[in-house]
């Protein structure tokens, strides 16, 4: 069984040599875009009544008088470092007061990876209730198809699902907060928290997510299995005498898994990168926050650092997906 | 043991089909004892597997049983409730599908589903069955029993996994196996194999069965009495050989009358005139893999030249170098002694135009959004450049042609038409263009006999009327003996003998041509006795060997 392992590593460094290629085309867009937003940071942290000097100063300081290419280039060049530059917020701090703060420079990189983590908790906490509940939800559906039972979690999900996130969130926290305080309505989460009380804090946000991703996924598992249900083989299942939830759990499923696992793929990455609301609704120190803050004052290196964090978010994501969907089938595994 | 094992009375099937229900079988009744194997023959479409399903309890998607009593052991199976019937399937009730291929589940290795129903059913522990499912692939001569059962479905063969079909059949030892055209997409070769091994095993637990087939060769080896269905109506019932020697309706006999149609013999070619195709040394590969090898043959003017083959053994690829699909690697192929691109591409409108194809599946292969006039006018227009009123015209001669009532047929779609009926216009689509040359590729091996003998004869009839030349790619040796004038064996890859039909009929053969010939099942209820007596058990294993 040498050759599919093989065959397998091929395909993943494939894809992986592809998803690379994939970032560097999305620097560029991310770079062009950023780069196209109206004002930049000297204007806008100066406000209106600034001198064209002084506005003309903080560029030259920050370079950001230089051509797009050069600015493009050193960036990129840094990028491939690791190094994805210091905040224009804390540079300027530095030179205007002409000395330093007292602590350490503080790069991009050790503003965003507190708040990353922070995020991944929260996606992870989500993940782990939609995620089963999901499949669950979508094979007892297939299960009982066409019943009272199926037309109400549809509707429900969809219901969720077409809602918008705020409003969840606020209907959530008036039944979950204010009506029966169960949870905390603010997630003020430090470094340093007990984990129980840190899962407290982001029961909300996660419950709020999970109502927006859980339709996709279930819907996607129920079509999936009831799309084998035809099959020859799932009627030979039934001629053996297995229980309807055998059939769909044994026969079914494990047939099903293709699709099922690119939908979650997707929803999982829009758990990462598709947060920003629901953390501003909480104020959850997520990186969707620093995001938007980030956008607000022109800060382009951390915008830039967000957006190609979660473009490689998706691309990892769908590389994992494309790799179990593989491992899934068994002639992929198994060749003659 | 006489006692009754199942009874049906007065049944009566409805489908669902535009909102309504719909009759489909109307009003069969049978008694099966325990030990006998009931025959159930008849077209498609005769509701054969709609009864073999019911008898189990069990109706498909948007079909319903309206009337008649279904009684297994004294309980009755339409009133049963889904608990009661779930305890009886797999367990006393068992079946074996036509496509074994597809009625494994994938993603499970053979052993897994063998095991699953007497672990469910609470009949044996894990180990026992898989213990007696090793004993079942031994007795069912499947090679490597002790491991076969450790691989998944994809990788074992067509024969192979029907044989471990039946065995996850018999893994609860049932009263009862229902077994729906298990043999009908198996070559000749493994198709013998499978018959001895069912009729073994089915002897062996006095196990009773119904056994349903369209070949009524198949079913006068299994089954000790027979029913025709037709359009699901009951035809007839009688013992195996009072069926076979003396029917009494005239549907019965017209199924057994089919096998009689015989072009008469052509004289022999004149050797100094050129072939209108001449393959030469071709050698042909996918990928890096050779699958012809060094094939040479001529079709001469006005002949058939039908090809026979197992599966794999090069046929339709041979096809596929002739009208330039796959460019053959090595050697040429010429027409009317003219050398031709090797490529499609390379070749012109008249090269295109003087070859044309026929296929097996005439379902797949018309749009079904087009409708027939369309379908036949495109290649009136692309080669001949008729339009409007002539290219009307010629569509109607061309329906005419095929035996289709021009004004009726013109504006209908392909789901409008019977599978009989979309094969001639795949025909009229063939012959719109003009060719000299037609390769048909199994064009009657979906179709029933009857409606197979249609077509065979239309074809003979254009042969004569318009001195068409065709390579007739056919499995079926009933069909090479009806109407070809000269066969040439393939056997993976190579030719293994050519001649005119009559040498290739009469002794002495290729030993493989031999095989070929001696597994066509005739219609001798002893005929797979004696065949598996002179071969001998052994040798069987052997062939089952083989074809690993």
């Amino acid at each position: 069984m040498h050759k599919p392992v093989a065959g397998l590593i091929r395909i993943i460094l494939q894809r992986l040599l592809l998803g690379l290629l994939t970032l560097f085309a999305v620097s560029i867009i991310i770079f062009i875009a950023v780069n196209a937003l109206p004002g930049d940071f000297a204007e806008s942290i100066l406000g209106q009544g600034a001198t064209a000097e002084a506005v003309n100063a903080i560029r030259e300081q920050l370079g950001l008088n230089e051509s797009p290419l050069s600015r493009y280039f050193s960036w990129l060049s840094g990028v491939l470092r690791g190094d994805f530059g210091i905040p224009m917020s804390q540079a300027l701090f530095q030179s205007f007061t002409g000395a330093s703060t007292g602590g350490e420079v503080v790069t991009v990189v050790d503003q965003i990876v507190p708040r990353l983590k922070n995020t991944l908790f929260l996606a992870g906490v989500s993940a782990a209730i939609s995620v089963p509940l999901a499949v669950t939800l979508g094979i007892l559906t297939a299960l009982y198809r066409n019943t009272a039972f199926d037309k109400a979690m549809n509707v429900s999900t969809l219901s969720a699902i077409s809602s918008p996130e705020f409003f969840l969130a606020y209907i959530l926290i008036l039944f979950l907060a204010v009506l029966n305080p169960v949870f905390p309505s603010l997630s003020n989460i430090f470094p340093g928290m007990e984990f129980s009380d840190r899962l407290n804090k982001t029961m909300l946000p996660a419950l709020t997510l999970t109502l927006a991703v859980t339709a996709q996924m279930m819907r996607m598992t129920r079509a999936a299995i009831i799309n084998l249900l035809a099959s020859p083989y799932i009627e030979m299942a039934r001629l053996k005498g297995l229980s309807p939830m055998r059939v769909i759990v044994t026969h079914a499923l494990p047939n099903a898994l293709a699709p099922i696992i690119t939908v979650v793929a997707l929803n999982l990455a829009y758990l990462v990168t598709g947060v920003v609301v629901v953390e501003v609704v909480f104020v959850y120190p997520g990186i969707g926050q620093l995001f938007v803050d980030s956008v607000k004052i022109r800060d382009i290196p951390v915008v830039q650092a967000c957006c190609l964090i979660f473009a490689a978010v998706y691309i990892l994501l769908n590389l994992t997906a494309d790799i179990l969907s593989i491992i899934s089938n068994p002639r992929l595994r198994h060749p003659k | 043991m006489s006692d009754v094992l199942l009874k049906i009375r007065d049944l009566k099937i409805e489908g669902r089909s535009d909102e309504t229900w719909n009759p489909i079988i109307n009003g069969v009744s049978l008694d099966l004892k325990k030990g006998e194997v009931l025959g159930m023959i008849g077209e498609s479409g005769a509701g054969k597997s709609t009864v073999g399903l019911a008898a189990m309890g069990y109706t498909r998607d948007g079909v319903r049983i309206s009337n008649g009593t279904i009684e297994f052991d004294g309980i009755d199976l339409v009133r049963a409730s889904a608990a009661v019937k779930r305890g009886l399937l797999g367990k006393r009730i068992a079946y074996v599908a036509q496509s074994a291929a597809a009625s494994f589940n994938p993603a499970h290795k053979l052993m897994d589903q063998h095991t699953e129903g007497p672990v469910q059913h609470g009949v044996a522990s894990r180990k026992e069955s898989e213990a007696d499912g090793i004993e079942l692939y031994r007795r069912l001569r499947l090679p490597n029993p002790e491991e076969i059962g450790f691989r998944y479905p994809h990788q074992v063969s067509g024969g192979q996994l029907q044989r471990a079909m039946t065995a996850m059949a018999m893994a609860c030892r049932p009263d009862l196996i229902i077994f729906d055209e298990p043999t009908t997409a198996l070559d000749v070769t493994t198709q013998i194999e499978v018959l001895a091994s069912i009729r073994d095993i089915v002897e062996q637990f006095n196990t009773s069965a119904i056994y349903i087939t369209h070949d009524l060769a198949v079913v006068a080896q299994m089954a000790d009495k027979i029913k025709v269905l037709l359009k699901g109506d009951e035809v007839e019932e009688a013992d195996t050989r009072t069926m076979l020697s003396a029917p009494k309706e005239e549907y019965t006999k017209s199924l057994w009358a089919v096998r009689s149609f015989e072009r008469p013999t052509k004289p022999a070619i004149n050797v100094s005139a050129t072939p209108v195709v001449s393959i030469q040394n071709v050698t042909a590969a996918y990928g890096t893999v050779d699958v012809l090898h060094d094939v040479s043959f001529d079709i001469h003017a006005g002949r058939t030249v039908a090809v026979v083959g197992e599966s794999g053994s090069g046929k339709s690829t041979t096809a596929r170098c002739i009208t330039g699909l796959l460019p053959p690697r090595i050697g040429h192929i010429e027409f009317d002694g003219t050398p031709l691109p090797l490529s499609y591409k390379q070749r012109n409108k008249d090269q295109l135009r003087q070859a044309q194809m026929i296929y097996q599946m005439a379902d797949t292969a018309l749009n079904p959004r087009k409708s027939i006039g369309e379908t036949i006018g495109r290649p009136v227009e692309f080669y001949m450049g008729l339009k409007g009123r002539e290219k009307r015209k010629r569509v109607e001669e061309l329906l005419a042609e095929i035996e289709l009532e021009p004004t009726e047929y013109f504006n209908r779609l392909p789901s409008e038409l019977s599978g009989g009926q979309k094969q001639r216009i795949g025909i009229a689509r063939a012959l719109a263009a003009e060719p000299k040359f037609i390769i048909c590729d199994e064009v009657t091996s979906a179709l029933d006999q009857l409606v197979a003998e249609g077509i065979l004869r239309l074809l003979a009839k254009l042969q004569d009327e318009l001195g068409l030349s065709y390579m007739f790619i056919t499995h079926d040796l009933a069909t090479v003996r009806s109407i070809a004038d000269e066969v040439i064996v393939m056997k993976e890859g190579e030719v293994v003998e050519q001649g005119p039909k009559k040498e290739m009929f009469t002794p002495p053969h290729h030993p493989y041509t031999d095989l070929l010939l001696s597994s066509v099942p005739e219609m001798d209820p002893d005929w797979l006795d004696n065949l598996l007596r002179e071969r001998g058990v052994d040798n069987l294993g052997d062939a089952a060997v083989d074809k690993m």
